[in-house]
């Protein structure tokens, strides 16, 4: 029927918009209102080393074997065009403009974004949120806020030290391993690399990709079905929506900084 | 005594990012922490810089002495100067040096080459003061006026 398969349409982009709706709403309350420093400190604390610290081994890991890969992948290609002196260029560039600030939100996205989901999505199934209304503290400022601000002060850093450990790992692969001279790996890179356009660039797509993965993240958790098969798919639809959000973004962002 | 370790591993998680940021824009970006107050500048005339860039070295044997700082179309002349910024440890370059724009390797960056000239009193040289110009000067060697003189030989020829 045309009208049923029009009015399924219909009703899906008003559902989708009401839900832009309250995503806004929520991270509108939760950021609103009077902070409270020393009690907020203390819970950004935790945050920061729930979502941030405990992401430091794998985004490390995979920050140094896709430098690897980048040095012997590059190398390789480099020297049928005796150009293997631009390796560290190569290297640097990709990881800082590209790979660093997507790879490690991609990796946020799945490591902490998926798990802050869950944990909301289970204090709301275990009613948690509501008894916290009950005893009039506001679980969008108590649970919400914090955790938000946590995620955007931490996917910076660990972009920065996506970067730092992946152009080491090129590093170790071209130079101690393939024999690249030390000296030329690093001045091309330094006479490439540009301070304000690509390292500014690289930590404003990283704070970009932050922002969104764990507005993503949480709303997700808030608003999901409080039963077990509502967590799963609200997990699920925090790293599909995360990844296709960073992947769109990056472009967008590509396309204005550089 | 958990929230103890906890602030611990965050701050050290924060720390981590400092020393990330600090190695990156010190050892890629290559940001040079020195201020500009110990060079001196040089100017140069050419007839055709090619595609020197700002911060484009200024060697003397292949060491580097300076940096490209600024690049200008005289208004009367309407030939290019380039500024170059010279660090003070080199400070006794002879008037009569010459500057030459080089290429590093066939398809390399452009780089300006001074030679140093001799140095004699009695016959008036000088050393190069902050503002002078050095001369004797050699322009780019552009290979595509090159290519279009050595076709246009080669077709007359015959």
């Amino acid at each position: 029927m045309p009208q049923d398969a029009l009015a399924f349409l219909g009703r899906y982009a008003l559902q989708r918009l009401a839900a832009l709706g309250r995503s806004t709403l929520m991270l509108f309350n939760a950021l609103s209102g009077v902070p409270r420093p020393i009690r907020h400190f203390r819970l950004l604390t935790a945050q920061i080393h729930f979502i941030g610290v405990q992401s430091v081994i794998i985004i490390v890991v995979s920050g140094v074997f896709i430098g690897m890969v980048l040095g012997l992948q590059g190398f390789n290609i480099l020297k049928n065009f005796m150009a293997t002196g631009s390796l560290g260029t190569l290297v640097a560039l990709a990881i800082i403009r590209e790979l660093g600030p997507v790879v490690a939100a991609l990796l946020f996205a799945g490591r902490a974004g998926s798990a802050l989901t869950a944990e909301i999505g289970q204090l709301k199934a275990s009613e948690q949120l509501s008894s916290l209304e009950m005893m009039a503290v506001d679980p969008l400022r108590r649970i919400i806020a914090p955790r938000f601000w946590a995620g955007v002060i931490s996917m910076p850093v660990l972009a920065l030290l996506f970067c730092m450990v992946g152009v080491y790992g090129g590093k170790l692969v071209g130079v101690d391993w393939l024999g690249l001279d030390d000296g030329i790996y690093w001045s091309g890179m330094q006479a490439s690399v540009e301070l304000a356009g690509d390292l500014g660039g690289m930590a404003l797509k990283a704070l970009v990709f932050g922002l969104v993965c764990t507005w993503i993240a949480l709303f997700n958790g808030y608003d999901c079905k409080p039963t077990s098969s509502g967590i799963s798919a609200a997990t699920t639809a925090t790293v599909v929506q995360s990844s296709l959000a960073v992947l769109g973004l990056d472009f967008v962002l590509t396309a204005l900084l550089f | 005594m958990k929230t103890r370790r906890t602030e611990i591993l965050v701050g050290l998680f924060m720390l981590l990012g400092i020393i990330a940021a600090v190695v990156l824009s010190l050892k890629v970006a290559g940001l040079v922490l020195d201020s500009s107050s110990d060079t001196y500048t040089l100017k140069a005339r050419f007839a055709n810089v090619g595609s020197l860039k700002l911060r484009a070295p200024v060697r003397v044997g292949g060491v580097l002495i300076g940096r490209v700082e600024r690049i200008t179309l005289d208004g009367e002349s309407l030939t290019p100067v380039v500024e170059m910024a010279i660090s003070t440890r080199y400070d006794h370059l002879s008037s009569e040096s010459q500057a030459a724009i080089l290429t590093a390797g066939i398809i390399g960056e452009q780089y300006v080459g001074v030679t140093p000239g001799f140095y004699d009193e009695d016959m008036g040289t000088t050393y190069l003061k902050d503002g002078d110009t050095i001369e004797n000067t050699n322009s780019a060697l552009a290979i595509e006026e090159l290519l279009g003189k050595f076709l246009y030989n080669s077709s007359s020829d015959k």
